[in-house]
């Protein structure tokens, strides 16, 4: 192949499906893991710094000052690299789902937490006057209400883990990103390469914004904003 | 039916409610009319345990009312306060689904004769921010009446609704009267308390000024501040 054209061809052509496949196996899973992980535990540490509980309070406070305090990647290298020195030895891919986790629940309980303090004190007045206790009035009228605001901020959050998992490839976890790496070591061509792998977590991302929109508009069908 | 004695409440170093007595009989309307501030919501929300008296006691049917909301109470709010993200159905039966464990088809038989009873039948799958503030006001009744309560407070259910809407909402609230609920209204409007309640209270400065029936209170108020305000409705009204 000497003409230098059909070479870049060429190697676009067979590196695109080994990247969609380490996307598809790795970075999909890795983010969806992840972010629904990392929601139930948005929402548990949510429950806790609204609760009266000045013990659960101070606990998710810490742990949302330390995950938001260090950077992502430095939290992935413990987790991985670091704590095998205490006799804690995790696979690659689990090391990646903990950390990513982690980051998601702490970021996400400050959204969840200011969602359902933005619901109109009238609903949990109305709810009591009912006879509705605090849970039933938080799942039956509060959540759902809730739901609608925190949708715009969470999916802002899952579009942006699922670029921020391109740093697993930091500690091994063979996603899209690390193969990427892999290719351009043979092929030396780090322009077209990246590129593509950018270009596919564009597609990724494109797709997740189009259900976005859907949610958004089916969440608030009956509301005025 | 309601016992209420010497209750007190205070909002930090501000003593909204100055030792209150009040006794309401079973199937009375009793009208409670005074200025913003006065302590009339703030009495309402003390009854059915929204806020919690600083001290005194209030008992409803006989019994002690403690920090748990009393089933036997139906509230009505200002701002109506419905559930935006259900249907008018829903928002009638889903205190009795939740709180009662009844069963959804026997609800809705009743949720709809509900819906009748305030005139708003075709409205039953419609949401909230599809109806005007009166139609709002009226299923909030219907929401209220749906856990059967034995009283019905009302706490300026008029006051947000455009002119035109209030009379609808009266007429509801007359039904009801005329049918023999209990009923405790904090209201502005002088006419509908005059027709409608058997007692009207006036509070001021967080005190019972003066507890009669309507003739007396608005024929022939006894005390100077009554008068003062019941002057000062007539003008802007």
């Amino acid at each position: 192949m000497d003409d230098p054209i059909l070479r870049l061809v060429g190697i676009l052509t067979d590196s695109f499906i080994p990247l969609l496949k380490a996307g598809l196996m790795f970075t999909v899973p890795l983010a969806l893991i992840s972010f629904a992980l990392g929601l139930a535990l948005a929402f548990l540490t949510a429950l806790a710094r609204i609760s009266s509980s000045k013990a659960l309070q101070s606990i998710t406070r810490f742990y949302v000052w330390l995950i938001r305090g260090t950077p992502l990647l430095v939290q992935l290298f413990i987790i991985f690299y670091g704590l095998p020195a205490v006799g804690v030895t995790l696979n690659a891919f689990p090391s990646a789902v903990i950390g990513f986790t982690l980051n998601v629940g702490a970021y996400n309980s400050e959204t969840i937490r200011a969602a359902i303090q933005s619901i109109d004190k009238g609903q949990w007045e109305a709810s009591k006057a009912l006879g509705l206790t605090r849970g039933k009035t938080l799942r039956h009228v509060v959540l759902p209400q809730a739901l609608r605001v925190a949708i715009p901020p969470l999916s802002n959050s899952f579009i942006g883990l699922v670029k921020d998992t391109s740093l697993a490839a930091a500690i091994t976890v063979t996603e899209m990103f690390q193969v990427a790496q892999q290719i351009t070591a043979r092929t030396y061509e780090p322009l077209l390469l990246y590129t593509e792998a950018a270009f596919i977590y564009l597609i990724f991302c494109s797709v997740l914004n189009y259900f976005q929109g859907r949610l958004e508009i089916y969440s608030s069908r009956h509301l005025t904003m | 039916m309601i016992t209420i004695n010497n209750i007190h409440k205070k909002f930090g170093n501000l003593e909204v409610l100055k030792g209150i007595d009040l006794n309401i009989s079973q199937g009375e309307v009793v009208c409670v009319i005074g200025s913003s501030g006065s302590g009339k919501s703030t009495l309402l929300r003390c009854l059915n345990r929204l806020e919690s008296v600083t001290s005194g006691t209030i008992y409803i049917d006989g019994k002690l009312a403690h920090d748990q909301t009393s089933k036997d109470i139906g509230m009505v709010f200002q701002r109506f306060n419905l559930f935006p993200h259900l249907t008018v159905l829903e928002n009638i039966m889903l205190a009795p689904m939740v709180v009662k464990g009844q069963s959804k088809d026997r609800l809705k038989a009743t949720a709809i004769q509900l819906l009748r009873k305030v005139g708003l039948e075709e409205k039953a799958d419609a949401y909230p921010n599809q109806l005007s503030g009166g139609q709002q006001q009226r299923v909030a009744i219907a929401r209220a009446l749906a856990m059967a309560p034995k009283i019905m407070l009302f706490d300026e259910p008029t006051s947000s609704l455009d002119p035109e809407l209030v009379g609808e909402v009266l007429e509801v609230m007359k039904a009801l009267a005329e049918e023999g609920m209990t009923m405790l209204i904090a209201t502005h409007e002088m006419t509908f308390a005059k027709e409608v309640s058997d007692r009207v209270i006036f509070l001021d400065g967080g005190v019972i000024v003066e507890d009669s029936t309507p003739e007396e209170i608005f024929e022939n108020p006894k005390h100077e501040r009554t008068k003062v305000f019941l002057n000062r409705m007539r003008k802007s009204g």
